[in-house]
């Protein structure tokens, strides 16, 4: 099949970007994005031009490194996936593809479809941990875990971090990641020292890098590779409201 | 990291909690409204005595209305801190976005409220002041809502407004439980789905009013 893309290419953090065509003759139907991707960047290396950069590591959905916008949607039209899942049968022969950065304040874009995400960390440094004693492995079942608790921590602790929600939110808001961290950990019963502490914290760090608020529309939940639902948000809410009004 | 929390209100959440609960008394005013003016069915004298009545509360009038006024303040002041916030999270847009899931009322809520509050500026006038309303007749609430929607511009715009108030509503009144952090499997759906109703049975009440002057039932 043959797809035309359009790609945005930005030499460095400081340069102007601009959109640039690519046609793709002969492409495997089955070739995974990052790999239509390989193939372009072959033809590019032998012309002698620069690759796309764009970040991988897994490839298969589960590091959170890929991630663009692809016709408008993050991490494009298949749900529940992401771009290295994302196989080109998805598309139509001769479709036009848009892909672009992750847009947002707080995730500049450092070359082409690579961002900064070190927001991300710095959330995750506030607070999105436990403080357990290391050393000795802890006794497996020394803490009875209800099965309903174990299984909604999970699934809040299914985000990869990959910052589609951001992309996708109007409001560039990273809600949906700092709710999912904070449901997942204040879901547990590990989690309950820190928990109000936690979600001062990680809510003050979200807050202090330039993302936006949520206004709860729900284009997050709908792009999430890992079908996070904004229940977490409602968690993190309820948690920051909580911890705000017993702070002393 | 070391790192001293914000306070509650120079948080997004605060401010989004302030929305949720100044939204929530502008609702029960909305709702209490509608249900006082839709006497008008009743004919002039049961509705020109319920403005009296409302009046001879002097006390009870100004308590309600600062504390409506105080509530319309802070969910203006809070939106209007997001949206500056929010438009700057995203200096650079997209050359193509697509909408997946949002509804149109949730994505529009930053058009819908300022309109809505031109709506009730321009109301104050026509009826409260009557600045606006060539026919004002003081406590002649009855004339003087008819007199203003026999004038067509009047009644369409006033049309339009309910129907924004609708989609305001349908949005804030179901996402006002989940910025307060309540969210629920099985009962969001069900806040959504009566969001929905109780947002268009608003606009119907209020938007029969002018519908039944132009038609001549109210006259
Ligand atoms: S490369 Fe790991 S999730 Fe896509």
């Amino acid at each position: 099949m043959r797809l035309v893309l359009h790609v945005w290419r930005q030499k460095n953090p400081g340069s102007r970007g601009r959109m640039v065509r690519y046609e793709a003759g002969d492409v495997n139907p089955d070739m995974s994005m990052l790999e239509l991707l390989d193939v372009i960047n072959e033809g590019l290396m032998v012309k002698g031009e620069e690759p796309i950069a764009f970040e991988h590591d897994c490839r298969e959905g589960i590091c959170g490194s890929c991630g663009f916008m692809i016709n408008g949607i993050a991490h494009g039209p298949l749900p529940a996936s992401t771009v290295c899942q994302l196989t080109m049968r998805h598309f139509k022969d001769g479709q036009e593809l848009y892909l672009e950065p992750w847009r947002a304040k707080a995730f500049p874009v450092i070359k082409d479809l690579v961002v900064d995400r070190g927001a991300f960390d710095r959330i995750i440094s506030a607070g999105g941990f436990i403080s357990v004693p290391t050393g000795s492995a802890p006794d497996g079942n020394a803490i009875p875990v209800p099965k309903e608790d174990a299984d909604r921590a999970m699934d809040a602790a299914a985000c990869i971090g990959c910052g589609a929600c951001v992309a996708a939110c109007p409001n560039a808001s990273a809600a949906l990641f700092t709710g999912a961290k904070i449901a997942h950990l204040g879901l547990l019963p590990q989690g309950q020292p820190e928990r109000h502490e936690r979600a001062l914290r990680m809510v003050t760090q979200f807050n202090r890098e330039n993302f936006g608020s949520c206004t709860n529309i729900g284009e997050c939940e709908a792009v999430c590779p890992k079908e996070i639902k904004l229940e977490v948000i409602a968690r993190m809410n309820h948690d920051f409201i909580q911890a705000s009004r017993l702070r002393r | 990291m070391e790192i001293a929390a914000d306070r509650f209100y120079t948080s997004t959440i605060g401010k989004k909690a302030v929305m949720a609960a100044s939204g929530c008394v502008l609702f029960l005013f909305v709702v209490g409204h509608l249900i006082g003016n839709l006497q008008i069915y009743e004919g002039p004298e049961k509705l020109n005595h319920y403005a009296v009545l409302l009046r001879s509360m002097p006390a009870l009038l100004w308590s309600v209305r600062a504390i409506l006024l105080l509530m319309l303040a802070l969910h203006v002041w809070s939106s209007v801190q997001l949206a500056v916030r929010n438009i700057d999270a995203r200096p650079t847009g997209y050359v193509k976005k697509k909408a997946t899931q949002s509804s149109y009322a949730s994505r529009t809520m930053y058009w819908s409220g300022p309109i809505i509050l031109a709506f009730v500026v321009y109301h104050l006038l026509d009826f409260t002041f009557g600045n606006l309303n060539p026919h004002f007749e003081e406590g002649n609430v009855y004339a003087n809502v008819v007199a203003s929607f026999r004038v067509i511009p009047v009644s369409a715009f006033y049309i339009v407004a309910m129907l924004l108030l609708a989609m305001h509503l349908y949005h804030g009144l179901w996402s006002m439980f989940q910025s307060l952090g309540f969210y629920h499997p099985r009962y969001t759906p069900v806040l959504k789905r009566s969001a929905a109703v109780i947002a268009i049975l608003i606009a119907a009440g209020n938007i029969s009013i002018p519908v039944s002057v132009m038609a001549g039932i109210v006259r």
